[in-house]
């Protein structure tokens, strides 16, 4: 890791100074992503903003027919906060199946979502649940947020504060799992939301996550795997690597897709 | 270089570092608390797991400048007056170990594990929560029994603990 300069500031205020002034620098928050990529030399930050010591970024509050979730809050704490256990399990179940507990106790929703890894659980659900991405500056639809491959639509030194997940009466996750990374090979995120049913892809898209809109018009009719039962899922768009092929990534989608809606509309 | 000060098994220590000091290094090298482990660049294996404030963390993916203030246990804080954890004890009984290199992240996670599931642990649980540890010897059969083991153990040398369960 190259050496950098690091700065810790214990309010948004001062974080998001800190960012317009200091030259090249990176956010920290829970550094499951930022350190190992530091390490291989891939990034090369001039400074760190540290945000571990901003509390009014992290928190789980239940607010409405919402769950709004503060950008630090760690993956084991979505886990098991009891309230999203109640109003939404699909996302405390997506929050266990990231990683391992140890990357759990560190890894936060805001660091995921602005990493956008195509592999990562988090934008499947932001996506498929149509949550809101509230910034320091801005407030952004998922769909408009996550813009491709590691890109969303945050600009220079804007900062994640929190997510908005509306709750949705049904709604589950099903993810196969890299055996080695943990990370999704593929994971399909479905959720009904009265008339409104969303299904969204993980792991599989060469431009990170994306929705399955014939998919989601075949459960508009009746929310049932049988209802998706003969559907295909095209390979074009989608990742290829010595882990799967596009081909196989297409079934394993489909497969997915299936397994969620069995297990959301059972709930 | 910066300042960073926190308690590691129980003693307040501070040092000047770079802010690049990764956890892990600081506990090596500058406190010379060789028993945490580097096993991979990854973030993978586990043999560098420590508990921060409680929970445990792989140290070689967190700054020590991040820790500034925090609680530290490793694997030397684990034995006291001279007699082994009821989880290092175990793992001696059922061999839970061959070379030794991933044990001391085992027996960190192993500990965690406890805290958060309880003295009472089936095989499935175990396996499951041990997925950030990785062990090159033992194939994990002797790993998984010691800490079904351990668990009981530390149950019955806290009973006020078990009361409240
Ligand atoms: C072994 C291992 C297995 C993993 N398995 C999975 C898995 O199965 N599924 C999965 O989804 N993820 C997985 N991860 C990734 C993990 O979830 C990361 O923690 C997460 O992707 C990044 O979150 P972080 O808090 O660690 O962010 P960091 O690494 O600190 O930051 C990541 C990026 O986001 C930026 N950033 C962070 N917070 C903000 C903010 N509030 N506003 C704006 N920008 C911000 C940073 O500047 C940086 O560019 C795994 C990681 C490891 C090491
Ligand atoms: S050294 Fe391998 S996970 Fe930390
Ligand atoms: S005992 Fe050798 S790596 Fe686990």
């Amino acid at each position: 890791m190259y050496a950098f300069d690091y700065h810790r500031p214990d309010s948004l205020r001062k974080a998001a100074s800190l960012a317009a002034t200091v030259e090249d620098a990176k956010f920290l928050a829970g550094g499951h992503t930022l350190l190992p990529t530091m390490k291989q030399r891939l990034a090369s930050p001039s400074a760190l903003i540290d945000l571990n010591r901003v509390k009014e970024l992290a928190g789980i509050e239940l607010r409405g027919r919402t769950i709004v979730i503060g950008a630090m809050t760690r993956h084991a704490s979505v886990e098991q906060s009891p309230e999203i256990q109640q109003a939404l399990p699909a996302l405390a179940e997506l929050a266990h199946l990231i990683g391992d507990p140890q990357v759990r106790h560190r890894g936060t929703i805001g660091g995921s979502i602005a990493n956008n890894d195509p592999a990562a659980d988090y934008p499947a659900a932001c996506v498929a649940l149509g949550a809101t991405i509230v910034t320091n500056k801005r407030k952004l639809a998922a769909d408009e947020f996550f813009t491709g491959l590691f890109d969303t639509a945050l600009e220079d030194g804007e900062i994640i504060t929190k997510v908005v997940f509306p709750v949705a009466s049904r709604a589950a996750y099903a993810k196969f799992r890299n055996p080695a990374s943990r990370y999704a090979l593929a994971g399909v995120f479905v959720a009904k939301r009265g008339s409104d049913i969303r299904v969204a892809v993980t792991g599989a898209g060469e431009s990170g996550v994306f929705r399955l809109p014939e998919f989601e018009e075949a459960l508009k009719k009746r929310f049932s795997p049988k209802s998706i039962e003969g559907l295909k899922v095209s390979p074009d768009g989608l990742i290829g690597d010595i882990h799967a092929d596009p081909a196989y990534r297409a079934q394993l989608v489909a497969v997915m897709a299936r397994r969620a809606v069995a297990k959301a509309a059972a709930r | 270089m910066t300042t960073v000060s926190m308690t590691v098994n129980g003693k307040a220590v501070s040092a000047d570092i770079e802010p690049r000091t990764l956890l892990v290094q600081f506990l090596r090298e500058n406190l010379r608390l060789t028993g945490t482990h580097v096993g991979c660049d990854t973030s993978q294996c586990g043999a560098c797991v420590v508990h921060l404030d409680g929970q445990a963390v792989k140290s070689c993916t967190v700054l020590a400048l991040s820790c500034d203030g925090a609680t530290v246990g490793t694997i030397e804080g684990l034995a006291s007056d001279g007699a082994l954890h009821p989880m290092q004890e175990a793992f001696r009984e059922h061999h839970g170990l061959q070379c030794g290199f991933c044990t001391p992240g085992m027996i960190m996670s192993a500990v965690d594990i406890v805290a958060r599931c309880g003295h009472h642990l089936d095989e499935q649980t175990i396996r499951e929560e041990l997925e950030g540890n990785i062990c090159r010897c033992t194939g994990y059969h002797n790993i998984v029994k010691a800490i079904a083991a351990g668990a009981e153990a530390m149950g019955a040398s806290s009973p006020m603990q078990h009361a409240a369960e």
